[in-house]
């Protein structure tokens, strides 16, 4: 690795390289959010943001945010040239409609039959779920954007979830700090290993059963 | 037809026990003089409808400070401490409901429809206790409508008639929970003058409006 990146900007560089030009994207509250400052140059995409608008852009200059205008994590946000704003239901019928093309959601946990568990720690946080279970279902793809290790050091990446789901079998691609993992219908496929890691180290910090191909490249993250 | 009125009259009709809808998300577009006046009232036993429990001391927070609702549904109340206090002591009834499903549950009401099907919830929680109805194969949950007795209203403009304009990412819930009330009160930012708003450029008809009073 030509230069030292943290683990969270080498996640979300990599995820930022998953969308086409054109499409409409939903990111999630935390490491999610900076998947937009990363999106290649050559390939616009359309922030949609659950309460209410299309064309999201950045945070404003202090002094100049619009009480009226944040994004669904209760931060100051604007909205882009040729963006516009809609009611709960429009917002939400865009997403349960299956026209958001792709979500990046956090997650506590994520097996790899693709099952979401990211919205309550039964009797120690019970936030509620906000769109999160409508995103996972309506999105034409689920990008799960983790640590793959816990802070106790055991894997987010399970052969099956134990908290309470958000959704059952949404997730289609997981991008963590140490690989790239898809779900598909014959399991979980390793397809990228992060820079300085083997294969084996990748597997000895999974709980979940990978599908291992011949070759596994190197995870983009430039 | 004026509908324009004072905060201490549009509120009279909030009785104790009442189901009452607040529009706003995380407190932007929520009406704040309206819920000041309801607590002021010092009802109790409200069952309140709302995206999330607001914050601590500010939007639907302020009826959770003041002991005011029995039962809360929301899809998220993650951002009011008070809140969590609460509903660990089993003092509040909290209905968590998905985003997507609340929003088209209470549209519901207001629309004459008799429930929705939805996807979001299969195989989790969410499904526990309700009838599953597969359609072309694929399994939805019955979901029936939310009606209230009271909506709370923020608009950014607001004619004599109650025809209404919001304002950015305050609009949000606030146009479904005025059709899905027996009596709306609205709190707008600017009063005008029937004719004043473009006719193509009023969002919600001020036929579904009671009351409003200026912000």
């Amino acid at each position: 690795m030509a230069e030292k990146i943290s683990k969270r900007e080498m996640i979300v560089k990599r995820i930022a390289r998953e969308f086409k030009d054109g499409d409409v994207v939903n990111l999630g509250i935390g490491m999610p959010t900076m998947v937009a400052d990363h999106v290649p140059a050559d390939v616009e995409i359309f922030l949609q943001s659950e309460n209410g608008f299309i064309g999201m852009g950045p945070c404003p200059p202090e002094g100049q945010e619009d009480p009226d205008l944040i994004n669904a994590g209760n931060k100051p946000v604007t909205i882009k040239q040729g963006g516009c704003f809609f009611d709960s239901a429009t917002s939400f019928g865009i997403i349960r409609g299956g026209h958001v093309d792709a979500t990046v959601l956090g997650t506590l946990e994520v097996d790899q039959e693709g099952n979401i568990a990211n919205y309550i720690i039964p009797g120690k946080m019970v936030p509620g779920m906000g769109g999160a279970m409508d995103l996972c279902t309506g999105a034409k793809r689920v990008i799960i954007a983790t640590d793959h290790v816990n802070k106790n050091g055991s894997s987010k990446i399970l052969k099956r979830c134990t908290l309470p789901l958000t959704a059952v079998g949404q997730a289609n691609l997981i991008v963590t700090d140490m690989a790239v993992m898809e779900v598909t219908d014959a399991g979980l496929v390793l397809k990228e290993v992060a820079p300085g890691l083997t294969v084996d180290d990748v597997v000895a910090h999974t709980d979940a059963d990978l599908i291992i191909p011949d070759e596994v490249p190197v995870m983009q993250v430039c | 037809m004026n509908k324009i009125t004072t905060l201490k009259d549009a509120v009279a009709r909030i009785e104790s026990g009442m189901t009452v809808m607040i529009g706003g998300f995380m407190t932007v577009g929520t009406p704040e003089a309206l819920v000041d006046a309801v607590v002021e009232k010092r009802v109790t036993d409200l069952t309140v409808v709302c995206n999330d429990a607001g914050v601590p001391g500010k939007g639907a927070g302020k009826l959770i400070r003041n002991d005011m609702a029995s039962c809360f549904y929301a899809s998220h109340v993650g951002l009011n401490p008070e809140f969590g206090k609460l509903m660990a002591e089993e003092k509040i009834d909290a209905v968590l409901v998905p985003q997507g499903t609340l929003a088209e549950r209470i549209r519901a009401a207001g629309v004459g429809l008799g429930g929705i099907l939805t996807p979001t919830g299969v195989g989790t929680h969410v499904e526990e206790g309700k009838e599953k109805i597969t359609v072309d194969g694929r399994e939805f949950l019955l979901e029936p409508p939310i009606k209230g007795d009271v909506a709370l209203i923020k608009a950014f403009k607001a004619d004599r008639q109650g025809n209404l304009v919001f304002r950015k990412s305050a609009q949000n819930f606030n146009p479904l929970m005025a059709m899905a009330c027996d009596y709306v009160i609205v709190e707008a930012e600017f009063l005008e003058d029937v004719g004043a708003i473009d006719p193509d450029h009023v969002m919600l008809p001020g036929i579904f409006v009671d009351a409003v009073v200026g912000g």
